[in-house]
């Protein structure tokens, strides 16, 4: 409907975010001792936020070469503020798999994502096929820095993990083309080459994510929004956590505060402790 | 569960904590997981290598299974060298078995190729465990492999309660979560800095080839690596490091604050991630909850004002010192030996009196 003429495949991104606390806030441990108290800011994941910047500047840059970019989130009512927010930077229409809270018996987990998003990519597929995913490379509540690498599996695609550059070789976006990724590995980069279609986990390197403007804040409550339960899915059973959190503590605290007067009293300080010659 | 409360929280990882507490305060019913009683778990280590060196994240996450018990083998791949690698790992005490694979659909260790193989032999030898460093390769390949065989993976634990309960941190350190898993297979990445390396040294693992026939011809392939030369101690496991924040200013005043003073306590050099965002160091060099994970014996930080992201890096670290011109900088909650001071009158003069 809305794909250019002269196009013969135009790419549709798929963009998944999740609302997770404001990574300012300092979190509490919750007093029973099962999670966290989560009546605090929350906010996107700051590595989707450069998920859906790229895809817009992908769009900006390869102008009619993506038919549309669609973020897609999953959890309770309020994850749609999440979705509100890509919509403003620039996604054109957002999915919600709304999960009602405490309804899967524990957090949803990396693995119960990665099938929602393959079940939802195969709904969008046949709207418009689905040709590259862009996603955080982990959220900062779990740190678990997985689904990427899960949903890639799942689609049986290739992946490129922790990406601080996406380069496309041939200019075209379409199906099979080559794209060229420089990933942040261990001790500096490593470049690969990858086909179309696959899934791309941004490094905080990769760009810096725009504001919403408030026209765009305005436009945005406009755009298509469309709402799944897990049911829709065929996930009910599928996306329940594996994991049981028995505990969760406070780390242990360390001692500091202690200042010393001088160079001369750090120096020895040091040296008493045996950390230097 | 009793264990659970017995067990010191993060030294739980020490030889002498465990040691200790195993002799003489741990009920008989946490026996199984100590080494000497006979545990059912099976378990294979996704042993990472770089131009023939073992990654010493590979030996933490050795330790870490034999917290586990049961036997060990190791899954080697690479497309060269890795008979000398696989050599190497033999001699590492706690394998029982090393499965090899060379093959150029290696090249550049993507996840691709690597990953249908080790599922292959997962499900061949009915492995209970899976373990591997939680580093980019491991965080790359081990979760793929998770999600092929329907598991909900464990990432980065400190330390392991049981067969199947481990320990992890959440939102950037701040948190420990205790987590069960009721999968079949456990798969699990470690925390290079949680555990301690399992000796290079008396163990004599029996070495088994396995063919490249199910690495799936990846449409991903190797361009090209840019690792950075350095003479300096590799940040990930140094015994002292020397990090600079943007009060450095450039990254002049990276190279003639920091490095000097780092090279002078044989350190390694580290940076906040304002130095690395402004350009004055290296991505690689960036120690935090998105960048490397330290626990050395000192770190100095200089001009880092110590925010809740910088310190899921560091906090682990023996001995913290601080030096920074702000009293109330959030460093100094955490520094062992804080100096309130200009980092440019400071760091020379502790330079000049560190010579003698």
């Amino acid at each position: 409907m809305m794909r250019p003429t002269g196009i013969a495949s135009a790419l549709r991104v798929m963009v998944p975010v999740k609302r997770t606390i404001d990574y300012a806030v300092k979190i509490r441990v919750a007093s029973d001792g099962k999670g966290v108290d989560t009546n605090v800011k929350h906010a996107m994941n700051p590595f989707d936020e450069i998920a859906v910047e790229e895809a817009v500047r992908l769009r900006e840059k390869h102008k009619g070469a993506i038919s549309k970019i669609t973020a897609v989130s999953a959890g309770p009512a309020k994850t749609a503020d999440v979705l509100r927010t890509a919509l403003a930077m620039g996604a054109d229409d957002a999915i919600h798999v709304e999960i009602p809270d405490n309804s899967l018996g524990g957090p949803l987990e990396p693995l119960g994502v990665s099938k929602i998003l393959r079940e939802v990519i195969k709904k969008a597929n046949e709207e418009e096929e689905v040709g590259l995913v862009i996603m955080g490379k982990q959220a900062i509540d779990d740190d678990a820095s997985q689904t990427g690498q899960m949903l890639a599996a799942q689609l049986d695609w290739p992946q490129a993990t922790f990406a601080s550059k996406l380069e496309f070789t041939s200019g075209k976006l379409e199906k099979g083309e080559e794209v060229q990724v420089t990933r942040e590995v261990d001790g500096g980069l490593a470049v690969v080459k990858t086909k179309l279609p696959f899934v791309m986990t941004t490094d905080l390197r990769l760009n810096e994510p725009r504001y919403a403007s408030l026209p765009n804040i305005m436009k945005a409550k406009k755009k298509p929004f469309k709402k799944y339960s897990l049911k829709d899915l065929g996930l009910e059973d599928d996306a329940k956590p594996r994991l049981e959190v028995l505990k969760v503590a406070e780390p242990p605290k360390r001692e500091g505060g202690a200042k010393v007067e001088d160079v001369d009293a750090l120096i020895s300080k040091l040296k008493e402790l045996g950390r230097i010659d | 569960m009793i264990a659970t409360r017995l067990l010191p929280r993060l030294s739980a990882a020490k030889p002498a904590a465990s040691a200790f507490a195993s002799s003489s305060r741990l009920p008989t019913s946490s026996r199984a997981f100590s080494s000497s009683a006979i545990s059912l778990a099976n378990t294979l280590l996704y042993l990472e290598h770089r131009k023939g060196t073992l990654n010493p994240s590979s030996l933490v996450a050795l330790t870490a299974a034999k917290k586990v018990g049961g036997d060990i083998h190791a899954f080697v791949a690479g497309d060269e060298g890795v008979k000398d690698v696989a050599d190497k790992a033999s001699k590492v005490e706690g394998v029982s078995k090393i499965f090899t694979s060379e093959s150029p659909k290696y090249k550049g260790l993507h996840s691709e190729p690597i990953v249908p193989v080790l599922k292959s032999l997962v499900e061949k030898n009915s492995y209970t465990h899976v373990f591997a460093g939680h580093t980019a390769i491991g965080k790359d390949v081990i979760p793929r492999l998770a999600a092929l065989l329907d598991v909900s993976q464990v990432s980065d634990i400190i330390a392991v309660e049981s067969e199947d309960t481990f320990q992890r941190p959440i939102y950037a350190g701040n948190a420990i979560a205790t987590v069960k898993s009721s999968d079949k297979i456990k798969i699990i990445t470690v925390r290079g800095t949680a555990f301690d390396k399992a000796a290079e040294e008396g163990g004599s693992a029996s070495i088994e080839e396995v063919s490249d026939a199910e690495a799936a011809d990846a449409p991903t392939t190797f361009v090209e690596e840019k690792i950075n030369q350095s003479s300096r101690p590799d940040l990930a496991t140094a015994p002292r490091v020397v990090s600079g924040g943007r009060a450095l200013k450039s990254a002049d005043g990276f190279k003639k604050y920091i490095e000097p003073l780092a090279d002078q306590l044989n350190a390694a050099v580290g940076a906040s991630r304002a130095a690395v965002d402004a350009g004055y160091a290296d991505n690689a060099l960036q120690v935090g909850q998105t960048g490397k994970i330290i626990a050395p014996e000192l770190y100095v930080a200089v001009g880092i004002s110590g925010a809740i992201q910088h310190l899921a890096g560091m906090k682990d670290a023996k001995t913290i010192s601080a030096i920074n011109k702000d009293p109330d900088a959030p460093i100094f909650q955490v520094a062992d030996v804080g100096l309130v001071a200009d980092l440019y009158e400071a760091v020379p003069e502790m330079m000049e009196k560190l010579k003698k």
